[in-house]
């Protein structure tokens, strides 16, 4: 039996139309790759790990979760220059479909107080994964700094948050 | 058993994912030189975004070419009338710059040096970044099929912005100087020491392999040494920022000159020329006297008082008493001696003299350069009257 803030009936399960499955990642890369050129601060958020987190929590399924993680990861991955291995992104972003996936079972997420923490969660723990990629298997010289990845991390959340609100209205029953 | 399969299918799944990715990982840093391990995933994932940049970067600059062009014209003549004034003042200087550049020139075809040209660029508008803070490249819309190719140098009316690392048909990608994979052969302006430039994590420029006991101070401007074969010599990179001590070498940071977090159109550097500077055939064959005959400002001719001997430069072109300085100061050819100017004749009047004439004071800085010029006979030996190095002209500094 799970341990929740909800009972099993509370837990909604949601689906996406084909179209939104395929264009919102897409668009959350290319606003990623395209708006830090414009406005410079916006090199801290991390669209495609918000829209992760979305699929996974809304879709709560561990399989769709990760699959969609490594999916946006690997996609992200491709648009870096080749001194940036694919598959970096990728790894962080599979781990954290398949957390927010679990916890999309156990908790409710709709409410945007937890929406907050969790993605401040994640974030540091997507954060965690990369760095460690990174250093350890490929060996780039990368340093930590933490309180860049926490205000990174509480400025992605409340993106996230209005963000999960816009995106809230493609979701289906399923 | 079944039951077991089914209870940790996902966990299995999700080792399964990261073990594969793993596999690619190790697979593309074991054949990191060959570069193309990965290319087929990141010619999909080029294709697929690319259009939608190119798109959107292609309407902000038609609608923004509208407002700016038919709408928003607010200050337009102001900056016009300040542009014209700055024209005339970097023409003044650019004839200073080129009997400097003649000079080194003929010094060059003598020691036998060779030097590199700009010979073709490809000018290209930024559509997209990495995304990636680990990652500082930037894609351009122009690829193979407008000729661009690996290794071609990248830069912005600022200065050295990277090189292109990966091209396809229609879009490059472009590495910028300050990621850390990025390696640009630099010397220093004044001091001439030369180092290797590399990006940092944090995306700061630093100058590496300048020994510690030499002695460089922040403000200096940092510019392509040429030691890469990538990037033309002479190129500015940056300035010094911040020099500090500890170990062999010292750590040097650079402020860029480029704007390479805002790039929006660059240059690529399609064609370089390398040739050995010849004393009889330079690259201007206009001599410095006659850029600067032409490109002064003048008063019109005195009718009274006949010059004994008519201002000719070796050339045959009338050369006129300067009033540029008389006006605002600033004209660093009008202030010095005549016999200081290379290639050119005494004129009739010191420029003292014209200082003081009262119709020089009058000669508006707009207005165009009219000088008669009147060819010579004969062609002009080119040797007849050294050049002198800007030097020697006390208080010649440009502005």
């Amino acid at each position: 039996v799970s341990v929740s803030y909800t009972s099993q009936r509370q837990i909604e399960v949601y689906r996406f139309s084909l179209p939104v499955t395929i264009l919102v990642p897409l668009l959350a890369v290319f606003f990623q790759a395209f708006l830090p050129l414009k406005f410079g601060f916006f090199k801290f958020f991390d669209l495609p790990l918000l829209v992760v987190i979305f699929f996974a929590m809304a879709r709560r399924s561990q399989l769709a979760g990760l699959l969609t993680g490594a999916a946006i990861g690997i996609l992200q991955d491709s648009l870096t220059g080749p001194f940036h291995h694919i598959g970096m992104y990728g790894i962080a972003k599979t781990v954290v479909g398949y957390g927010a996936s679990s916890l999309g079972v156990k908790l409710d997420v709709e409410n945007a107080g937890t929406r907050l923490l969790v993605t401040v969660a994640f974030y540091i723990i997507h954060q965690v994964l990369y760095f460690t990629i990174a250093r350890g298997l490929v060996g780039l010289d990368l340093r930590w700094s933490w309180p860049h990845e926490l205000i990174a991390a509480v400025a992605n959340a409340l993106l996230g948050v209005f963000l999960f609100a816009v995106m809230d209205r493609l979701k289906q029953r399923a | 058993m079944d039951n077991l399969m089914g209870r940790y299918r996902n966990v299995s799944i999700l080792a399964a994912a990261i073990f594969l990715q793993i596999v690619g990982l190790a697979i593309q840093v074991k054949r990191q030189e060959e570069n193309h391990s990965s290319r087929l995933l990141r010619v999909w994932a080029v294709t697929a975004v690319t259009p939608l940049e190119k798109g959107i970067v292609r309407l902000q600059s038609g609608v923004g070419s509208v407002w700016h062009n038919y709408l928003y014209l607010r200050g337009v003549r102001q900056e016009n009338r300040d542009l014209q004034e700055k024209i005339q003042k970097l023409q003044l200087y650019q004839v200073r710059l080129e009997q400097d550049a003649e000079q080194a020139r003929r010094l060059q075809a003598l020691l036998g040096f060779k030097e590199q040209f700009i010979a073709q660029t490809t000018a290209a508008q930024v559509i997209g970044s990495s995304g990636s803070e680990q990652s500082r490249i930037v894609y351009i819309d122009k690829g193979s099929n407008q000729g661009i190719k690996r290794e071609m140098p990248v830069i912005s009316g600022d200065g050295v912005v990277g090189k292109v690392i990966m091209v396809f048909g229609d879009t490059a990608q472009v590495l910028l100087i300050s990621d850390q994979s990025s390696g640009v052969g630099a010397i220093l302006e004044q001091s001439r020491l030369q180092g290797i430039l590399k990006g940092k994590a944090s995306g700061e420029l630093v100058l590496d392999k300048i020994m510690s006991d030499e002695d460089v101070k922040p403000g200096e401007k940092v510019l392509t040494s040429g030691g890469d074969q990538i990037f033309p010599k002479g190129l500015p990179i940056g300035t010094v920022s911040k020099v500090s001590t500890g170990g062999q070498f010292l750590q040097v940071t650079l402020r860029p000159a480029a704007a390479l977090t805002h790039l929006e159109e660059v240059l690529v550097i399609t064609q370089k020329q390398e040739r050995e500077p010849s004393l009889a055939n330079g690259t201007t064959p206009t001599r410095a006297a006659d850029i600067l005959a032409q490109r002064l400002p003048s008063v019109p001719d005195k009718p009274e008082t006949p010059a004994p001997v008519p201002a000719q430069s070796a050339a045959g072109v009338q050369v006129k008493p300067q009033t540029l300085a008389t006006q605002n100061g600033e004209n660093p050819a009008a202030s010095r001696p005549p016999s200081a100017v290379p290639g050119a004749a005494p004129v009739s009047k010191p420029p003292a003299a014209a200082a003081q004439d009262p119709r020089a004071m009058k000669t508006p800085l707009t207005k165009p350069a009219v000088i008669p010029v009147s060819k010579p006979a004969t062609p002009p030996v080119q040797q007849q009257t050294p050049a002198a190095p800007a030097s020697e002209t006390p208080g010649d500094t440009p502005q």
